[in-house]
C-alpha cells in the first residue's frame, strides 16, 4: 500500500488514488490522418517495463486532479509525482 | 484430583484465583493467568486432538502463536471458533473448548484407523488416486472435503462487533521482549512517537521463562523497571495481545488486538476485536525465535513438547507436564531446562546428538544427578495416548548408522531442542532477503527493503549482552535517522547461565525403520507430513521447494509452517547434496495467524457494508407500497403493486394508465452534470458523436457517448441553457464513470479548454410526467406556456411549478407526450405530492423502473449496458443519423474505419416478434443459425431485451443479430434452457407508433 504524495495536495494514502496505466501517449492531434497502425498503437499498445515507469493517477477521494507518476515496478518505490504537462523526467541510470 | 501437575511453589499464576473451565464435556479447574493449554497440562490432560490425515493422537508441542497441533474448537453457539490454540487461549471462567478431527471423540476415534493404512495414504495420495475419470471428481469431492478440515465454523450470524484504528507513528516496534523493550525504551527516551505491539498478555518474552543477571543482579526486577519507564512515557504506546499480521509497502502493517474475547462475559461497550492499520515511518522488528523440532521416529506422541515449552509451562505456569523426562538436545541452551526441571523435582535424563559437551554443563549434570547419554538418537517412541517409553541407541557419525546396544527408557515426557528459528515472517513480507547461517543452521535476515531495523533474536542474535546494548542502540539511531535527539548509551551487562552458541545440523534421525520408509518421522505436524513425504516428493520429481510445499502440504496449514519450514529444507537439502541457500525458501504471506474475518471487515457490514442513495421522493415509495430494484446504490421504485397484484399486472396497469392517460415516474436518479465556460460547446462536440456547435438556447439535444475505441458507454440528452451553459443528463449507473471521463480529457489532452463539470445528481429532483394528458395536467399547475407552438418536443423552459422554481425539459423516453420536471431536490416529495393531489382526474399513475424499460422497448430505445455491452457502435445500434460526418473529429470517431468496426457481418440491433406471439423469450437466449439437440450451435446472436408489451398485448424482443439488418422479415430460432425451441421473425426496433406522432403531440 502505497503513499502518494500529490502534488496538489501532499502525502496520502493510497486508497484515496486510482491508476490509470501509463502515462505520456498524447491523442494523436490530426487521428483522421493517420494509418490503423498509428491509430492502433495509441489504441492498444502499452509498455510494460520491468523498472522505472511513468503512470497517470487520479485523486478521486481528495481534489480529484489527474497528474504524473514516476514508479519503479520492481521496488515500488515512487520515485517523482509531478502535474499534468510537465516535463517526463529524465530515468538516472543510479 | 485437581492440578495434579502443579508444583508446589513457583509460577506466575494466582493460586488464590481458581477457574472453572470445561474441555470435552469435562470440568476442570485452572488458576487466573494459565492458558488453556498450561491448565490442561497441569489437569493432566495431554490428548488434546487428533491429527488431519492420520487421525494420530496429539497433543501440546509448544507454549504460543506457533503451535501445529494443540488446536481447539473454542466456546459454543455463534461465537464458537475452530482451530484456536490452546497454547494463546488465556483461561476465562466458564470457558468451554473441545477437541477437533475426532469422531466420536478424541479417546476413541474412528478415523484414526488411517494412522494404520498410512501407507497408502502418502503425500500425493489424493492427488493420483482422485485424478479419474475426470467426470467423477464432484463425487469424490464430497467424501474428501467432509474427511478433510479441522473445526467447524459457527452457523449463526456474528454477534460481535469488531472495529478498525487507522494509526500514525514515527516508529512501530513489533515484539515485546528484550529486543522490542529496549529499542522502545531507546525511542521512547528520545521523544518520538512509539508503537510497541506484542501478541502475549505480558511483555518480557524469553526472559519471563529464563533466569537470567543484569550487572550481576536479578534480571526479572530490572526487566519489571525497564517496563514502568515504558508505561510511564506518554510517547510510547504499548498493545498487549495484538499480532501484527500484514506487512506491506511503504511500512504498512496491520494488527489484530484481541480487546475482549478472553473474557467470557462479552462487552456492549468494547468491540471483540480491533484491527489496527498502522503507517510507521520506520519499523523495528523484535519477534524473537521459535525453537525448532527435532526430526526422529513417532516425535508426535502426547508428552513430546519444545524444551522452551517445557519452560514456560514450568516456570510461568507452575506446570511440570512429566515427572521423568527425557532432554533430546543438540545445543547447549536446552540444559537450562533440564536444569530447572530437576529443580522442581523431575528425574531427567539427556540424550545429546552431540558428542563433546561444554565441561561446565558437564559438571553441573553430574552435580545434579542427570544421566547424559552423548552422541545418541531417540530412535523409536512408544505410548498410544500419550509417551511412556523411548528407545535410544548411539550413533556411528562416520557410517551414519546406529552402533551399540538399543536402551529403553521410561519417561512422561519429552523435551526437544534442535536450535532456534528467527521468526522471519513479518521481514520476509516486507520483501526482505534472507540468507541461511550454518552456524546456528536457519534463515537468518540479509537484505533489508523498507525503512525498517531487525534486531535480537528475530536478527539471529542469540547473545543477551550482545542483544542488550545493541537492541538499545537501534531504538536510539532508529529516532536519531528521524531527527529525534540522542540519549545517551546505556552499559548493561547480561548474562545466563548457558548462552545459545550455535546447534547440530540434523535433518533427521536415524530410527528403527528407514527413514524413506514407513517410519513416522514428522516434519509438519499439523498437516502429517513426515520425511519420508519429503523424500518421495523429491523421487516423484517435485524438486522444486514450492512444489515440494504443495505436493507434500508442508508448512500448509493454520500454523503455516512455523515450527516446520526450516527442517523440511534442511532436509531436502540433504536429499540433493546441496547448500541450504541452493534450494531457497517459500514466500511468506500475510496474515502471519490465523485472524477473523469479522475484524477486516470492521463496522462495514450489514447497513453499512455499502452506502445507499434514496431520492428525496423516496419515502413516499415506501408508504405507498413501491417494490424497490437496486441500481448501482441508487433505491428505485420497481412498480407499485395494488391490492395484491404481482409484477406482471401491476406493470400492465402503469402502461396502461402511461399510453392513455398520465403517468408520473420518479427520475432523480439520472446523472446531472452542469457545464460552465465559454469552451463547453466545442468539448461537447469531442465528447458527444454528433454537432453540437448550432443548438440554440433553450433546447434539448440526445447525444450518445462512445470511448475512443469507438464503442458506446453512455446516452443522455444535454440541454442548452445559456450562452456558455449546459445541462447534462447521463443513465443513473453511468454518472460516477462519465464525469471522470470528461475530467481526464479536461486534464490531460485539452488543458487549454474553458470548461467547468460540476456534479448536480442530488440536487435536483426529476418528476418525469409522460401520458397524453401530460399537458393538460401540467397546465394548471405552472406558470410556463405550455402550448404546442411555444413549448415543443425537444425544448427546455424555465418557470414556476406548483409555485416552486423549477425547469422543464421536453423530452421523452416512453415516446408519449412528456414533461420532466426538475425542481430543487428539497421541494421534490412536496411537488410530488401536489402532483398526485391534482392528477386524480387523469388517474395519475406511479410507476416504476419495470414499466419505464417496457414503454422504451416498445419505442426501440436503447438503454446502454443493456442493449449495448461495450462491444457495440453506434452504427451496431443502427444509430448512424447521430454520427456526425461532418466534424472532422471527435472522441471515437477514427476508430469506425478500423476494420473490425466496418465489418457487414457485425451484430445488429434488431426486433424479434415470436411467432406464437406468447413466449416471452429469456434475456441473454441465443439465436442459433439451427437448433441441435445439444451444443455446440452456430450462435448467430442473443436477446438483449424481453417483456410482455400491455399496449400491444403479445411480446417483444430487443436483439443483437449477426448480420440483422439484412434479415428483416426472416426467420430465426431460439432454443431455450428447457429444451423448447422457439421461433421468431425479425423486425425493425420501433414496435409502437413508428411515426412518433405521439411525443410530438
Amino acid at each position: 500500500m502505497f503513499i502518494i504524495n500529490c502534488p496538489y495536495c501532499g502525502e496520502r494514502d493510497q486508497t484515496e488514488f486510482t491508476c490509470h496505466g501509463e502515462a505520456h501517449i498524447a491523442r494523436p492531434d490530426n487521428p483522421s490522418e493517420i494509418s490503423d497502425e498509428e491509430w492502433g498503437r495509441y489504441l492498444f499498445f502499452r509498455e510494460n517495463p520491468k523498472g522505472t515507469h511513468f503512470e497517470r493517477w487520479t485523486h478521486d477521494h481528495g481534489c480529484r486532479r489527474w497528474f504524473n507518476v514516476m514508479r519503479d515496478t520492481v521496488t515500488d518505490q515512487i520515485i517523482k509525482t509531478y502535474k499534468m504537462g510537465e516535463a517526463k523526467p529524465e530515468i538516472s541510470n543510479e | 484430583m485437581s492440578n495434579q501437575n502443579r508444583t508446589i511453589y513457583g509460577g506466575k499464576v494466582n493460586r488464590e484465583k481458581p477457574i472453572n473451565f470445561v474441555f470435552n464435556g469435562k470440568s476442570y479447574i485452572g488458576y487466573q493467568g494459565d492458558t488453556l493449554a498450561s491448565a490442561l497440562l497441569a489437569n493432566d490432560v495431554h490428548l488434546i486432538g487428533r491429527s488431519f490425515k492420520y487421525h494420530r493422537a496429539r497433543g501440546i508441542l509448544t507454549a504460543g502463536s506457533e503451535e501445529p497441533n494443540a488446536i481447539v474448537q473454542l466456546g459454543l453457539g455463534a461465537r464458537t471458533e475452530p482451530n484456536i490454540r490452546a497454547t494463546e487461549v488465556e483461561l476465562y471462567e466458564g470457558l468451554e473448548a473441545s477437541s477437533q478431527n475426532c469422531w466420536p471423540s478424541v479417546n476413541f476415534d474412528i478415523g484414526a484407523m488411517n494412522n494404520f493404512l498410512s501407507r497408502i495414504f502418502p503425500a500425493g495420495f489424493y492427488y493420483k488416486t482422485f485424478k479419474w475419470p475426470p467426470s467423477m471428481w464432484l463425487f469424490y469431492e464430497h467424501f474428501i472435503r467432509k474427511a478433510a478440515g479441522l473445526g467447524q465454523s459457527p452457523t449463526a450470524k456474528n454477534p460481535d462487533r469488531y472495529e478498525q484504528k487507522f494509526y500514525y507513528t514515527d516508529i512501530t516496534i513489533v515484539g515485546g521482549g528484550i529486543s522490542g523493550l529496549l529499542a522502545a525504551l531507546g525511542a521512547g527516551r528520545s521523544g518520538c512517537k512509539v508503537l510497541l505491539i506484542d501478541e502475549n498478555p505480558e511483555l518480557g518474552g524469553y526472559l519471563l521463562d529464563y533466569n537470567f543477571s543484569i550487572n550481576e543482579k536479578d534480571g526479572k526486577k530490572w526487566l519489571k523497571k525497564i517496563i514502568e519507564e515504558l508505561d510511564g512515557l506518554a510517547n510510547v504506546t504499548i498493545l498487549k495481545r495484538t499480532t501484527a499480521m500484514g506487512y506491506y509497502d511503504y511500512n504498512y502493517l496491520t494488527a489484530l488486538e484481541k480487546v475482549t474475547n478472553h473474557h467470557v462475559e462479552f462487552s456492549n461497550t468494547l468491540p471483540r476485536e480491533r484491527y489496527w492499520r498502522i503507517r510507521s515511518k520506520k519499523v523495528i522488528l523484535a519477534q524473537g525465535a521459535f525453537e525448532r523440532p527435532l526430526v526422529f521416529a513417532d516425535n508426535d506422541r502426547p508428552g513430546i513438547m519444545m524444551a522452551s515449552a517445557g519452560q514456560k509451562y514450568l516456570s510461568r505456569y507452575g506446570v511440570l507436564p512429566g515427572k521423568s523426562v527425557v532432554l533430546f538436545t543438540n545445543n547447549d541452551h536446552a540444559y537450562l531446562t533440564a536444569f530447572e526441571f530437576v529443580e522442581k523435582g523431575a528425574k531427567v535424563t539427556v540424550v545429546d546428538t552431540r558428542d563433546l559437551l561444554n565441561a561446565r554443563i558437564s559438571e553441573k549434570c553430574k552435580l545434579l544427578n542427570i544421566k547424559v547419554f552423548k552422541s545418541y538418537s531417540v530412535i523409536k517412541t512408544y505410548g498410544d495416548k500419550k509417551v511412556n517409553r523411548i528407545e535410544i541407541q548411539q550413533v556411528d557419525k562416520n557410517q551414519n548408522q546406529l552402533t551399540g546396544e538399543v536402551e529403553n527408557i521410561h519417561t512422561d515426557c519429552v523435551l526437544m531442542s534442535g536450535g532456534w528459528n528467527p521468526a522471519v515472517q513479518l521481514f520476509s513480507q516486507s520483501r526482505g532477503k534472507l540468507k541461511y547461517d550454518l552456524k546456528i543452521n536457519t534463515f537468518v535476515p540479509d537484505k533489508i527493503i523498507e525503512n525498517q531495523k531487525i534486531i535480537g533474536s528475530n536478527n539471529g542474535q542469540f547473545n543477551l549482552q550482545e542483544n542488550l546494548n545493541e537492541s538499545f542502540e537501534a531504538g536510539i539511531a532508529a529516532a536519531n535517522e528521524l531527527n529525534f535527539n540522542s540519549v545517551e548509551k546505556v552499559n548493561w551487562t547480561g548474562k545466563e547461565e548457558i548462552e545459545f552458541t550455535h546447534s547440530d545440523v540434523e535433518p533427521y534421525m536415524l530410527g528403527k525403520k528407514k527413514v524413506t520408509k514407513g517410519s513416522k518421522h514428522f516434519i509438519d505436524f499439523q498437516n502429517d507430513v513426515t520425511a519420508a513425504d519429503i523424500f518421495l516428493a523429491q523421487r516423484e520429481g517435485y524438486i522444486s521447494v514450492e512444489h515440494t510445499k504443495r505436493y507434500t502440504t508442508t508448512g500448509m496449514g493454520t500454523d503455516q509452517g512455523k515450527t516446520s519450514n526450516v527442517n523440511a529444507l534442511a532436509l531436502m537439502s540433504h536429499i540433493h547434496n546441496k547448500p541450504v541457500d541452493e534450494i531457497g525458501h517459500t514466500t511468506f504471506r500475510p496474515p502471519y495467524a490465523p485472524q477473523t474475518i469479522g475484524a477486516i471487515a470492521g463496522r462495514s457490514v450489514d447497513k453499512l457494508f455499502d452506502p445507499v442513495r434514496k431520492t428525496s421522493i423516496h419515502e413516499w415509495h415506501v408508504e405507498n407500497k413501491a417494490v424497490f430494484e437496486d441500481v448501482g446504490q441508487w433505491k428505485r421504485p420497481y412498480y407499485f403493486p395494488q391490492n395484491k397484484e404481482d409484477i406482471h399486472q401491476a406493470v400492465k396497469r402503469e402502461c396502461l394508465a402511461v399510453r392513455n392517460s398520465l403517468g408520473i415516474l420518479d427520475a432523480s436518479t439520472l446523472g446531472k452534470i452542469d457545464l460552465q465556460g465559454p469552451d463547453a460547446a466545442k468539448f461537447l462536440n469531442m465528447i458527444y458523436t454528433n454537432a453540437w456547435s448550432k443548438l440554440e438556447i433553450g433546447s434539448c439535444r440526445y447525444g450518445l457517448m462512445c470511448n475512443e475505441h469507438g464503442m458506446i458507454f453512455d446516452d443522455g440528452v444535454t440541454s442548452r441553457l445559456g450562452e456558455n451553459h449546459y445541462h447534462m443528463t447521463t443513465t443513473t449507473g453511468g454518472a460516477a464513470r462519465v464525469m471522470s471521463w470528461l475530467e481526464e480529457f479536461l486534464q490531460t489532452e485539452w488543458l487549454d479548454m474553458k470548461v467547468f463539470c460540476t456534479s448536480v445528481t442530488e440536487q435536483w429532483a426529476v418528476l418525469s410526467i409522460s401520458g397524453p394528458n401530460s399537458r393538460k395536467f401540467l397546465e394548471d399547475l405552472t406558470n410556463i406556456d405550455l402550448s404546442k407552438e411555444n413549448f415543443p418536443f425537444m425544448k427546455f423552459r424555465e418557470g414556476e411549478v406548483c409555485g416552486v422554481k423549477a425547469r422543464i425539459f421536453r423530452i421523452s423516453f416512453t415516446g408519449e407526450l412528456s414533461y420532466e420536471v426538475n425542481v430543487p431536490a428539497r421541494y421534490g416529495r412536496y411537488v410530488w405530492e401536489k402532483f398526485m393531489e391534482h392528477g386524480k382526474k387523469y388517474n395519475i399513475t406511479p410507476y416504476g423502473t419495470e414499466t419505464m424499460h417496457v414503454l422504451r422497448a416498445e419505442k426501440g430505445f436503447i438503454i446502454v449496458g443493456q442493449d449495448t455491452d461495450g462491444s457495440v457502435t453506434p452504427s451496431d445500434m443502427n444509430m448512424d443519423w447521430i454520427v456526425s460526418k461532418k466534424k472532422e473529429d471527435f472522441l471515437g470517431k477514427r476508430s469506425y474505419t478500423r476494420s473490425d468496426t466496418v465489418r457487414h457481418d457485425r451484430k445488429k440491433f434488431v426486433g424479434l416478434l415470436v411467432n406464437d406471439k406468447k413466449t416471452i423469450l429469456p434475456e441473454g437466449s441465443h439465436i442459433v443459425e439451427k437448433a441441435l439437440k445439444q451444443p455446440p450451435m452456430k450462435m448467430l446472436g442473443h436477446i438483449t431485451s424481453s417483456y410482455y408489451s400491455p399496449t400491444l398485448g403479445y411480446p417483444i424482443a430487443l436483439a443483437m443479430l449477426k448480420d440483422g439488418i439484412s434479415k428483416m422479415g426472416e426467420q430465426v430460432v431460439v432454443p431455450l434452457m428447457n429444451g423448447k425451441i422457439i421461433e421468431a421473425t425479425v423486425t425493425d426496433t420501433i414496435f409502437y407508433d413508428k411515426e412518433g406522432k405521439r411525443n410530438n403531440e
